[in-house]
């Protein structure tokens, strides 16, 4: 069923669609916050973007959201529950703090992507850039490409899956996460180390490859975890008291 | 000459002199930090804030009414206290009953009792408490009226439905106790309930970090602002905390980020956990911080528009007078309310009995009046700990009166101070209401040395 314009909307409706041209960003997170205005409503479509930023933004409803070209930073933070799909690029900090749901790049993400997620499915299909899963907190990120320097630093939980290359300081004082790696690791952060997969991460890559819909064979996967060798630094400290 | 004789052992005494010239450089201070080092080769981690001697609010005074100003009369005259905050972008701006509001304190770092007194005290005194970095709890958000919710950089428990139930947001990007430093939680404290929030192991020493995760500079938190305001739909201010450092530009570049408010931290600012060399040498005295606060706001005509808080070292109602003459719009206390709650007492209170402590600060290394032992999570009088035991040592009934009365002591103060100042609103306290006490004083606040029209610095002199 066609969108219709969400200024055309008729009760019947169930797709509804925002040209930023004409709409703002302000009255399109208005209308994604308020219940009344999204009964009966499976999916808002965003045309014409332009690279705006805070599309989406603390979105908690089961809803589908297309962003129809380029968006720019903030993209779906804080989501809960919606599948957010955006048809280009995106700036900084994509599905930062996501909750639950899925957000999906089809392009390529700048830097932070997924920052603090606490839970949900971040998939870039492209590469993203550094510092990608930044202090995640349970979440699960899986990028097609590559992803860039200190990336999943002080990351405490969750699953990150890198179809392509790792830059510098991947892991970087890793708590509790685990990151997978199918090419190059460029260098690993303080604390991150390389251990052997078991049939749980097998499992676990079989699980995120089949949602992101990738084909990779798990068995090309390193794992990266914590070596918890930072984990308590204060240990020889006065602990005579 | 008789000598005198020591009776039991009918020796002489030993009439040399013993040289006990003090070193300046090498001060007991010095030697106990030393020999501290040499033993465990790690910095110390304290709780509190700085303890050695700065300038601070004690060293302004007031000018009150005489021949030339007229005052009010004591506790009968109107004077009004009623404070409001993020008028700037925000639906709903923070309407407060005084300026004194509660800093940002984290569950971890404190108890939920502790949390739950902070509550119900600043909803008794019409004020607002504030979250930390552990979250917010369901104890803290039931009690308290006014909450302000800490976006912090870890992150920690932050999620849509809490910012949604916060009355203002706090962006924090420092602290005065460690600018440029992040939190730091030891794993004693780290008990199921704490680690579960932060989704942290239980028992790791946790040092939270320093930077926000999905911004850097000051043209992102613009665009990270904004993100939090759509998300809340605009309806309430945002604040944004800063350590007490480049104050004058870091305010700037507050304002134009787009905060409602601006919180300044001074160097006298309270941490439950830091490193020693953080507490006493960074940033600037919370009186010098102001000045430059209330400059910057002035420079950029945003006085007004953008409210200031000042924190770090605000003890009394004294203080609090002088930051608001300073041009502070509020202020907000930390370690003052925990000294209400029996942070150094030498007892707690069992009902309406007192209890010594003494021998638990012993236990700790330490004594009443001169503990910072935060971090251990062994607090004597249970306030910042998490252990089951000592945590009982604050009640929320008897926590809530004894900060509750702290802040309506100081409210009381304030307004015997602004109306002898001739003021029927805190508010109209200024700044020719005030005059420094020392040159230090009067170089770091802009204020006139007493007796003199000096203001160092100011004019070429
Ligand atoms: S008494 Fe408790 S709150 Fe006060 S400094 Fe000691 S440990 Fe910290």
């Amino acid at each position: 069923m066609e969108s219709v314009n969400v200024a055309e909307r008729t009760d019947s409706a169930t797709r509804v669609s925002f040209d930023l041209t004409t709409a703002s960003v302000r009255e399109l997170n208005a209308f994604l916050h308020d219940p009344a205005k999204l009964a009966g409503i499976e999916q808002v479509t965003v045309l014409n973007p332009e690279g705006a930023h805070n599309l989406a933004v603390g979105v908690a409803a089961p809803i589908d959201i297309e962003i129809d070209g380029n968006a720019g930073y903030f993209i779906a933070g804080m989501n809960k529950q919606a599948n957010v799909t955006v048809h280009g690029n995106v700036g900084w900090s994509v599905a930062e703090n996501i909750m639950s749901g899925t957000v999906r790049v089809k392009g390529i993400a700048s830097e932070c992507a997924g920052a603090s997620g606490h839970g949900g499915l971040l998939v870039i299909e492209g590469d993203a850039s550094s510092r990608c899963g930044i202090s995640m907190k349970g979440c699960d990120i899986v990028v097609g490409g590559s992803v860039g320097h200190m990336s999943a630093f002080m990351a405490q939980a969750g699953r990150m899956v890198v179809c392509g290359d790792a830059g510098g300081g991947l892991g970087d004082s890793l708590y509790e996460a685990v990151i997978y790696v199918r090419g190059t690791i460029h260098s690993l952060g303080a604390d991150a180390q390389e251990e052997p997969m078991t049939d749980d991460d097998y499992a676990a890559l079989t699980e995120l490859l089949g949602k992101a819909g990738f084909d990779h064979d798990p068995k090309s996967f390193k794992r990266v975890a914590s070596g918890r060798t930072l984990y308590h630094w204060n240990a020889d400290a006065e602990q005579d008291y | 000459m008789n000598r005198p004789v020591a009776l039991d052992t009918e020796q002489p005494v030993d009439e040399r002199l013993l040289s006990l010239e003090n070193s300046y450089s090498y001060s007991s201070d010095t030697l106990a930090y030393i020999q501290r080092a040499a033993r465990y080769g790690l910095y110390d981690i304290r709780g509190l804030g700085a303890k050695r001697k700065l300038p601070n609010f004690d060293d302004l005074s007031f000018l009150t009414a005489g021949a030339s100003r007229y005052p009010l009369e004591g506790y009968r005259e109107k004077c009004t206290t009623k404070t409001v905050l993020g008028t700037r972008f925000a639906k709903k701006p923070i309407v407060l009953d005084t300026p004194i509001t509660i800093a940002g304190m984290s569950f971890g770092a404190l108890s939920a009792n502790v949390k739950e007194s902070l509550g119900r005290a600043a909803t008794e005194m019409g004020t607002s408490t504030t979250t930390g970095d552990g979250g917010m709890t369901q104890e803290e958000r039931g009690s308290s009226k006014t909450l302000i919710y800490q976006c912090l950089p870890s992150r920690y428990g932050f999620n849509p439905d809490d910012l949604r139930k916060a009355d203002a947001i706090e962006m924090v990007i420092g602290q005065g106790a460690k600018p440029g430093g992040g939190g730091m939680l030891l794993g004693q404290k780290i008990n199921p309930r704490v680690a579960k929030m932060r989704t942290l192991p239980e028992g790791v020493d946790q040092r939270s970090a320093c930077r926000h995760p999905d911004w850097t500079g000051p043209d992102d938190l613009a665009i990270k602002l904004k993100e939090l305001r759509e998300i809340t739909d605009w309806q309430v201010p945002i604040y944004i905390k800063v350590g007490a450092t480049r104050t004058y530009q870091d305010v700037k570049l507050a304002v134009k980020a787009g905060a409602d408010v601006v919180v300044v931290d001074g160097m006298q600012g309270g941490t439950a956990a830091t490193q020693q060399v953080f507490i006493e040498h960074t940033g600037i005295p919370t009186l010098a911080a102001t000045k430059l606060a209330v400059q910057a706001l002035e420079d950029m005509d945003m006085r007004g528009t953008v409210q200031l808080i000042v924190s770090g070292g605000i003890r009394s109602g004294a203080d609090v007078a002088k930051a608001l003459a300073m041009g502070a719009d509020a202020v907000a206390i930390g370690q003052g309310v925990l000294m209400a709650l029996g942070c150094n007492s030498p007892f707690w209170w069992k009902g309406n009995q007192r209890v010594s402590a003494e021998a638990d600060y012993h236990a700790l290394g330490t004594a009443p009046g001169h503990c910072h032992h935060c971090q251990t999570g062994k607090c004597p009088v249970g306030v910042t700990t998490q252990d089951t035991v000592l945590e009982q040592r604050v009640q929320p009934d008897m926590g809530a009166k004894h900060v509750k009365n702290y802040l309506q002591t100081m409210n009381m103060e304030l307004t015997t101070l602004a109306r002898a100042c001739g003021k029927s609103n805190v508010h109209h306290l200024e700044r020719e209401d005030l005059v420094a006490m020392t040159v230090e004083a009067a170089a770091m606040a802009g204020l006139p040395l007493a007796g003199t029209s000096w203001i160092p610095g100011v004019n070429g002199c």
